[in-house]
């Protein structure tokens, strides 16, 4: 349940701040950078090293990221309520492209072009998979009939 | 057979959890869920384990519970689909942990994994292993991500990179062997392939010294030339970002750069020419920009003087600390913190704007300028920073007034420069914030009052002008109280009158009304109320024309639920009515505390008393001496019974706060038996007490050594540590059993007819004789077994005997416990104990003892100590 009980107590602290204070708050020690996306909160807990301003662009990378894939607007500044909805119903997708930002913590691609042409190629690797499956059991209903 | 038949899809039972309107709607739709998940696993169904493990994966996300699906996630890595393998490592990744021993089982997945055909199952593999692999995995799976370094697809060498940085983290031993793996990634093109391997150096610097120095002899000049090139690449669209080509390439570069440069000149000198450049070409208007120039200026900061590099640096400090933005001016106290080490004087400089950040609407901006301001006071600016901090605590919220009563409570403590400033700044505090003051704090306030005589007087009388006013503030009352209590008559009598003072009208009467407000006021409180009935007791003793009064109020409390505030009630108001001779005695003003075992206690250094088992407590953990007043300790033995939770740090005060009325050791030196057993052990042994002299006492015990040869000689060093690591055994009726000895006890054999020795008179005084019988077993001679008789030569009984005993190093003694401690008077009857004793240069020295005895005659502590240097010359 710990898991919950960060969630629900970060949410609080970072709910109640205005709009135009700093990105950054510590919350029991730790620093935590988080970003407001219309009404999605993207937040980060960081070391005491790290560069809070580039966690910025780490967080904004990634969304432009989950932009690109879900593709659902180009103008970033318009983040829909569809892509909210996105998330919440891919959230495995959401994962699967953020193991191709992020390992370990530690920023793994600078490059959106190519974090998404892998995203696809996996994508398609088990598109192909589902296919195979699915002409399997084609094979097999006939064969039964 | 259709695939993904059963059961609900994903999707719907998302739909159904967000329909749910009730935590227990939700609950029921899970459980059933769950109900579904654990059926379909226990069938072993194939197509719906990628579904069922997306589900769970949804229902942990909530916060349920889902430690069955842990075995799915490892039959789906096993699987030989991408698909399944692909949702089987996010399982593992989300629904584990390192700690979870079912992480052990996928080692031999991953391993096959690591070497699968398909770079991208290869990367499932890395990335969960990357994130969440244990120590063990980790050092049977580094070889395979060495290799993996060196892959052809860069994909997987940026992943494998990554993923050994957790392994060098988590096993820094296997660090040498990434070593030159590492470092060929720093010629990489591929951008992603070269910010993993930037990332993979920085760490292996952190973590071994060896890789530290090759990098930076062979690799500085080439990682300064990659950043020239990263800062004047042409655009490319791929790698824009606000107009940058790859900032974050930027910026790990400079902190790799910042490692090396770190401690080493030469290294510095390399990187000067390009962190000038990055400093002063790089655009600010967007935070990209400045999140680079922030890297470049922690680097300057960190790396060797450069005076010119130095002086960009603050400028860029400075420039960021006045922008509007809230993220930049953060940043910008980040930096001044690390440039304290650096140029302490640049950065009192801008106290002003600090200051002005620690008033900031922004809470993260304010903590963060409230720690700088910390950094910077020195006994120069304590004052007039403590001024600007007391003045704002006044007006700032409630969530920051915690934290900055906390850090002025510290600095006031820290860098006070006279006793009536920290007393007037403390008063301030209080007054404002004394419900923030934690209880150490007005504790130590409380030390420091009373250290202070000649400023009683103006103390109380401050204390009772804040109370009229701050009633409410509870740390205030409390001190308010207790110095009210005591020196109520200097605040009457306008007593030790300052210059800065006007004399104020306060009758006996008016701090009886304070009092009573106290206990009315704070009616929940019970160490107020609990202070503030001792309090009236001492008033009604410096006051007798209010006895009848503050009797009246006290025994409002004779029926209170608390046992403290009844017991206190009943007594005190005892005292009034029936002891009036006494009571003066009683509650005479109280000594000084020492400020200095206060500070040491409150540092957790000593002990905590040692608490003495049944019997009145005859403790007093400072062992200052009190005015005598045992007769009534049965009567007035108020133990530790506060509700109050007092940590061990409150005890202290606790007890002489609370306790005042427990009876002092009659003689000073008595005092040192109230002290652990191991201060007494370390005062016969004359070892680690640097008040005593050690060497005329070691002389005596071996007359014969004049070297310092470590076996005959009483090692002070090591005897004291082995003495400490025995601190805490405490001293009862075989303390040399425990401190000198490591045998367990077991029984002597008396009857053992060795040779015979004659009996020893070991000690005799006026009061008290032993004699020491010997004998040894046979085959044995370096022990000596020894019965000791105690004989009481006077007409008074001896109760709690005590008998200790120290011997050399090369000797080891042992002694069983008493045959009583009660010694009857005038020799009707004795006391035997058994000693033993090893000699490890038998035959070349002699035995030789110190002794001390203690005892009580009437409850009186008596003391006696003797040496034995005349043990039977046979005995060896």
């Amino acid at each position: 349940m710990y898991l919950e009980k960060v969630i629900r107590e970060l949410s609080g602290v970072i709910l109640t701040r205005g709009p135009k204070l700093c990105n950054f708050v510590e919350w029991r020690g730790h620093k935590v950078v988080y970003k407001r996306y219309a009404s999605l909160y993207f937040c980060m807990g960081i070391d005491q090293e790290d560069n809070e301003l580039e966690v910025l662009e780490i967080i904004h990378h990634y969304v432009e990221i989950l932009d690109r894939y879900f593709g659902s607007v180009s103008d970033l500044r318009l983040w829909f309520i569809v892509c909210e909805l996105d998330l919440i119903f891919n959230f495995h997708k959401a994962y699967y492209a953020l193991d191709e930002l992020l390992i370990a913590g530690e920023l793994q691609e600078s490059s959106k072009k190519t974090v998404a042409r892998l995203i696809a190629a996996q994508d398609s690797l088990v598109e192909a998979a589902k296919e195979q499956a699915s002409s399997l059991s084609n094979i097999i209903s006939q064969a039964t009939k | 057979m259709i695939p993904f038949s059963s059961g609900t899809r994903l999707r719907d039972m998302i739909r159904a959890i967000r329909a749910c309107k009730t935590a227990a709607e939700e609950r029921a739709v899970v459980r059933k869920e769950c109900a579904a998940i654990r059926t379909s696993m226990n069938e072993n169904d194939q197509d719906c384990r990628h579904r069922n493990l997306a589900k769970l994966m949804f229902i942990h996300m909530l916060g349920y519970p889902t430690h069955f699906g842990q075995m799915e996630c490892l039959k789906l890595i096993a699987s030989a689909g991408f698909p399944e393998k692909r949702i089987g490592y996010l399982g593992l990744m989300l629904l584990l942990d390192e700690r979870q021993e079912v992480l052990m089982l996928v080692t031999n997945s991953l391993k096959q994994d690591l070497n699968h055909s398909n770079q991208y199952i290869m990367g499932l593999a890395l990335c969960a292993l990357g994130n969440i692999c244990s120590a063990e995995m980790a050092r049977d799976l580094a070889p395979e991500v060495e290799r993996l370094l060196q892959f052809r697809d860069p994909n997987v060498r940026k992943k494998a990179a990554l993923c050994s940085i957790r392994i060098i983290k988590k096993v820094p031993d296997l660090s040498e062997n990434f070593i030159n793996p590492a470092a060929a990634l720093l010629k990489e093109k591929h951008h992603g392939v070269l910010i993993t391997g930037i990332q993979l150096c920085t760490d292996l610097c952190k973590v071994s010294p060896e890789a530290l120095e090759f990098l930076r002899k062979k690799h500085t000049d080439g990682l300064v030339k990659t950043l020239k090139d990263a800062v004047n690449s042409p655009y490319t669209p791929e790698y824009d970002i606000a107009g940058i080509p790859d900032p974050f390439l930027h910026i790990r570069l400079l902190k790799l750069l910042r490692v090396l440069g770190q401690g080493d000149a030469d290294a510095s000198d390399a990187m000067n020419d390009i962190l000038a450049q990055v400093a002063t070409k790089t655009e600010s208007k967007k935070n990209a920009g400045n999140a680079i120039l922030y890297e470049c200026v922690e680097t300057i900061m960190s790396i060797e003087d450069n005076g010119g590099l130095r002086v960009l640096a603050i400028n860029i400090l400075g420039r960021f600390l006045s922008n509007r933005d809230n993220n930049i001016r953060y940043v910008a106290l980040n930096m001044l913190m690390k440039a304290i080490t650096v140029d302490a004087q640049a950065v009192q400089r801008h106290r002003a704007t600090i200051l002005k950040c620690v008033k900031d609407s922004d809470a993260s901006i304010q903590k963060r300028a409230l720690e700088l301001v910390y950094a910077l006071v020195n006994d120069t600016n304590v004052k007039p920073l403590t001024k600007e901090l007391i003045d704002y605590l006044e007006v700032s919220d409630q969530e920051f007034k915690g934290d900055l009563t906390d850090k002025i409570c510290s600095i006031v403590e820290k860098f006070s420069p006279e006793k009536i400033w920290y007393i007037d700044q403390m008063l301030r505090v209080l007054n404002e914030a004394g419900n923030f003051v934690k209880d150490e704090v007005w504790h130590a306030l409380i030390v420091v009052i009373s250290s202070a005589s000649d400023l009683h007087g103006y103390t109380v009388r401050a204390l009772y002008k804040a109370f009229q006013t701050s009633s409410e503030q509870e740390s205030l009352v409390r001190v308010a109280v207790w110095c009210i209590g005591e020196y109520g008559d200097m605040l009457v009598n306008n007593v030790g009158m300052l210059d800065i003072e006007d004399p104020i009208m306060v009758t006996e009467s008016d701090t009886v009304d304070v009092i009573k407000i106290a206990i009315k006021h704070h009616a929940l409180d019970l160490t107020t109320k609990a202070m503030a009935l001792m309090a009236l007791l001492k008033l009604s003793s410096r006051f007798p024309s209010c006895s009848e009064r503050i009797k009246d109020i006290i025994v409002q409390h004779k029926g209170s639920f608390v046992l403290e505030l009844q017991q206190r009630s009943l007594e005190f108001n005892s005292i009034i009515e029936k002891h009036q001779k006494i009571r003066s005695a009683l509650v005479e003003r109280m000594p000084i505390l020492d400020e200095a075992t206060f500070s040491t206690r409150r540092a957790g250094l000593l002990p905590a008393a040692v608490s003495t088992s049944g019997g009145a407590s005859l403790d007093l953990p400072n062992g200052v001496a009190k005015p005598s007043a045992a007769p009534l300790v049965d009567l007035l033995d108020l133990s530790d019974d506060l509700p109050a939770p007092s940590s061990s740090d409150g005890d202290f005060l606790q007890d002489l706060l609370g306790v005042d009325l427990s009876p002092a050791p009659t003689q000073s030196g008595l005092g040192q038996i109230q002290k652990a057993g191991t201060d007494v052990l370390l005062d016969l042994l004359s070892i680690g007490t640097p008040v005593q002299s050690s060497s005329p006492t070691t002389e005596i015990l071996l007359p014969s050594q004049n070297d310092k040869s470590p076996i005959a000689t009483l090692d002070a060093r090591s005897s004291s540590s082995s003495l400490s690591a025995q601190a805490t055994s405490s001293a009862r009726a075989a303390p040399m059993m425990d401190l000198l000895d490591g045998f367990g006890p077991s029984p002597l054999k008396p009857e053992d007819n060795g040779s015979v020795y004659p009996s020893l008179v070991a000690f005799e005084s006026s009061s008290l004789r032993i004699t020491f019988n010997f004998s040894k077993q046979p085959g044995n001679p370096q022990t000596t077994l020894i019965q000791a008789t105690f004989t009481n030569l006077t007409p008074n009984v001896f109760t709690d005997l005590i008998f200790q005993a120290a011997v050399p190093k090369f000797l080891q003694l042992h002694l069983d416990p008493a045959s009583s401690n009660i010694l009857p008077a005038s020799g009707n009857g004795s006391i035997t104990q058994n000693l033993r004793v090893t000699n490890s240069q038998h035959g070349k020295k002699s035995l030789l003892m110190r002794m001390r005895m203690s005892y009580k005659i009437d409850n009186k502590d008596m003391l006696e100590e003797g040496q034995i240097n005349n043990f039977p010359q046979d005995l060896g």
